[in-house]
């Protein structure tokens, strides 16, 4: 399974991604007619940053993801994908999944009390915000094939002469 | 040759298919590829809303709501979009306007006796333009009247006074002058404010736009944009159109004409010169020099059998209306052109070059020649133009071209064998004289319905439209509704490329107009020049209004951009709104952003000027919407 990975050093902090998950979100599906739907649509991946770095964060679908224990609603559950989904119809707003979070990932729907969070776009093959991302700093790939590369990397460094 | 779905999506036309085939099955990379490879496109940057002008940005405002909704400065999303919007046209205005200047300038000089590589060719023309601007014509001696008429021109370039540019005084139907004046009246009260619409002095405009968007300035979305109007109307009615007027005094007004249009021009047997870019200085006199004796015997010398000189982009519309040099192409023909592998030197003055022709040319034998003090491009050769040199340049040229042919590979040659016949050099004058003198015959045929009303599609190629795809199916759906089409640019060429402009082409047409064709012997699609001489349709359309003693925005006329690209376009459609045509524009320019912006372009600017920019991206239902505007301004006048 591919899972939706970050390189945080290529991040531009562009939030071309942040705008990808919104029109993605909408219901016309395009920049031009999303920026005047009402409800306005949401985006669920978040550039943060510090002035020095930027981080493009969204739901990292934890195997044992504490949001799903702290839903005392039953609102959360996990889907075939192993995604962790939001069932709005159940959800109370009580906050709690955004406290137990370690990402922050969590935010509020802006016109209910009920949270909003990445469902990694069901309908698309690769998700929004990798397809916009133009500096490659978000992937959506194998494991086994990040891990491989990166070990092909630290080869390549330990051969290079200079390194010290 | 067998052609791709994906080189089907870039192109309709089947002379730059088979280049693109070609292209693609050598892995030769072109504009496609490279804006294949800038996707994804910055969202920001397509609605407007980054803003680099000072150094605490580059700000953006959240179009979703969530991030910033201000930039640093606390400037908003209407104000980043608007400052962003008039910066275009002040670019625009400026390539147009200061290519104006050179012609000014020459004939000045020619006028002084400085010059004596060019002649006044159209002293009649000379004598309009001295008349329409109050000049004594009578028995005059020419040079006398070129020296005040481009001491004239020169002044409306930098005067520093109040007064409205005189060339818009004499030129500006009456009724849109004293409307302009209103208008500015009008939202002066209504904003407390002084807002200017009547352009003072072409450079003046610009530089104000230059200021005013500069950090700090101005804010108001209406008072940007008014400036905006201010700098277009001053490009139009102003720059552009003394760029087209003393060129047609110095080379020649075009007459009516057959030429040859499309990549299939470059010949294999002779040694082929493009002309690319957008002024005739210079590209005129190696039309001149590679036609003489002392350059075919040359050419012949090296085993051609002459020298071929054909046009590309506006440039090549230049050459075309007044001589009927063939044109090779138009905006995304100027690589294929190279790859055909058949052109020994391909010579380039100003606007709208890739500057991806320098490494292409290395690719091939062709010499790759920027002759422009504007206009650098790394891996050229550089030959300098200077007007007093004129022909010892040209010569120059025409000779490195001639002397290449030897390092042509044969192999490597391939020429598409397509070519399409038109008929152009539509000038204002040539289409009075085709109509017996005066516009009556156009406008009672307007009245009695055979011709509903009149299009004008202009400008550019871009490659995130399929290439001449809009222009060619707008126009053909346009003449079907009896709506005559007129143009000039990038539109004119994909026009005589398809065939449009040809009398022929008139059974194409609805029954009204194709009848009108036939009398006047003319075709559905009228060339009218190159992108500067969208000045011929204002004073064509101010012909008609004063004709009729009404004002342009009363008259069933359109205008469109459909594969728009350049600043220039965003300058021409707003000179064609703030004259009172309706504009269509695709693809969608940066203003979607600024809620506001959008309001003023496509609402507001009804109510004021009697024309307002729409969007639309499938050619059929602009072309409805275009009917639909042309009906309800048929009812206005009682149709």
């Amino acid at each position: 399974m591919k899972e939706l990975l970050i390189r945080a050093e290529r991040c531009l902090g562009c939030r071309s991604c942040e705008l990808a998950c919104a029109v993605e979100h909408s219901t016309g599906k395009s920049l031009l007619s999303a920026i005047n739907e009402k409800p306005q649509p949401q985006y669920r991946v978040h550039v943060t940053s510090d002035g020095n770095s930027s981080l493009p964060l969204q739901c990292r679908n934890c195997e044992d993801a504490p949001c799903l224990t702290a839903c005392l609603a039953g609102a959360l559950h996990r889907d075939a994908r192993g995604v962790v989904l939001c069932n709005s119809d159940l959800c109370i707003g009580c906050w709690m999944c955004l406290m137990v979070c370690p990402f922050g990932i969590i935010s509020q729907n802006h016109n209910e009390r009920r949270i909003v969070k990445c469902d990694r776009c069901p309908d698309r093959e690769i998700p929004a915000c990798v397809t916009a991302c133009p500096s490659g700093a978000l992937v959506y790939r194998e494991i086994n094939q990040e891990s491989r590369e990166k070990r092909q990397q630290v080869l390549k460094k330990l051969q290079t002469p200079s390194a010290k | 040759m067998k052609i791709s779905e994906k080189v089907k999506s870039q192109s309709v036309d089947p002379a730059s298919r088979e280049i693109l085939q070609l292209a693609a099955d050598q892995e030769i990379e072109t504009v496609w590829n490279r804006l294949e490879k800038q996707q994804p496109q910055c969202g920001f940057g397509e609605l407007g809303l980054c803003c680099r002008i000072c150094a605490m940005g580059p700000c953006r405002i959240d179009p979703f709501g969530e991030g910033a909704q201000k930039g640093a400065c606390g400037a908003t999303a209407d104000t980043i979009v608007a400052r962003h919007l008039v910066r275009m046209i002040a670019g625009g205005a400026a390539a147009h306007s200061d290519h104006g200047r050179r012609p000014a300038l020459l004939l000045k000089e020619i006028a002084e006796g400085h010059n004596q590589d060019y002649t006044i060719k159209d002293p009649k023309k000379l004598k309009a333009i001295a008349g329409r601007l109050g000049l004594n014509t009578e028995n005059r001696d020419i040079k006398e009247l070129a020296l005040e008429v481009a001491t004239i021109a020169l002044n409306d370039f930098g005067k520093q006074d109040e007064n409205t540019l005189a060339f818009v005084k004499a030129y500006a139907p009456k009724k849109r002058l004293a409307r302009w004046q209103k208008i500015a009246d009008d939202l002066s009260a209504l904003s407390e404010k002084t807002i200017g619409i009547l352009p003072r002095g072409i450079d003046r405009e610009i530089v104000d736009i230059m200021h005013r968007t500069h950090f700090g300035v101005d804010h108001g979305p209406l008072s940007l944009i008014a400036q905006g109007v201010r700098a277009a109307i001053g490009d139009g009615w102003g720059g552009s159109l003394i760029a087209t007027e003393l060129q047609d005094v110095i080379f020649g007004t075009p007459k009516i004409r057959e030429a040859t249009a499309n990549l299939g021009v470059l010949d294999k047997e002779q040694v082929n010169i493009v002309v690319h870019g957008h002024e005739p200085v210079l590209s005129e006199k190696i039309v001149e020099l590679a036609a003489t004796e002392k350059m075919q015997e040359l050419a012949r010398a090296q085993g051609a059998k002459g020298v071929n000189v054909v046009g590309m982009c506006c440039t090549g519309n230049e050459i075309l209306m007044r001589h009927g040099v063939p044109i090779a192409g138009n905006e995304l023909q100027q690589e294929l052109a190279i790859i055909t592998g058949a052109v020994e030197l391909m010579s380039v003055d100003v606007q709208c070059i890739f500057p991806a022709l320098a490494e292409l040319s290395q690719c091939f034998h062709t010499h790759f020649v920027a002759t422009s003090d504007q206009a650098a491009f790394p891996g050229s050769i550089h030959i300098q133009f200077e007007e007093d040199k004129a022909n010892l340049c040209a010569e120059r040229i025409v000779t490195m071209a001639v002397k290449n042919f030897i390092n042509r590979k044969p192999e490597r040659v391939q020429i598409p064998a397509f070519t399409s016949q038109a008929m152009v050099g539509f000038s204002v004058e040539a289409i009075l004289e085709a109509l017996g003198g005066t516009p009556e015959p156009l406008l009672d045929a307007i009245k009695s319905g055979a011709i509903k009303g009149v299009v004008g599609i202009v400008g550019c190629n871009n490659p995130k439209v399929t290439h001449d795809y809009y222009h060619i199916e707008l126009a053909k759906a346009l003449i079907a509704k009896d709506i005559l089409v007129i143009g000039s640019g990038c539109w004119a060429i994909a026009a005589a490329k398809a065939g449009l402009m040809q009398v022929e082409t008139a059974k194409d047409a609805g029954p009204g107009l194709q009848q009108v064709c036939e009398a006047l012997k003319i075709p559905p699609c009228l060339h009218m020049g190159s992108c500067v001489d969208c000045s011929r349709m204002l004073v064509l359309a101010g012909a008609l209004a004063d004709t009729l003693g009404v004002d342009i925005d009363d008259l069933p006329l359109v205008g469109s951009a459909p594969e728009w690209l350049t600043e220039k376009a965003i300058s021409i459609g707003t000179f064609f709104v703030a004259s009172g045509v309706s504009v269509h524009l695709w693809p969608m320019p940066p203003i979607a952003g600024g809620a506001q912006v959008t309001e003023i372009l496509t609402e507001t600017a009804e109510e004021v000027f009697g024309g307002a920019f729409f969007v639309e991206e499938d050619p059929l239902k602009a072309a409805e919407k275009m009917a639909e505007i042309i009906a309800g301004k048929r009812l206005a006048l009682g149709l």
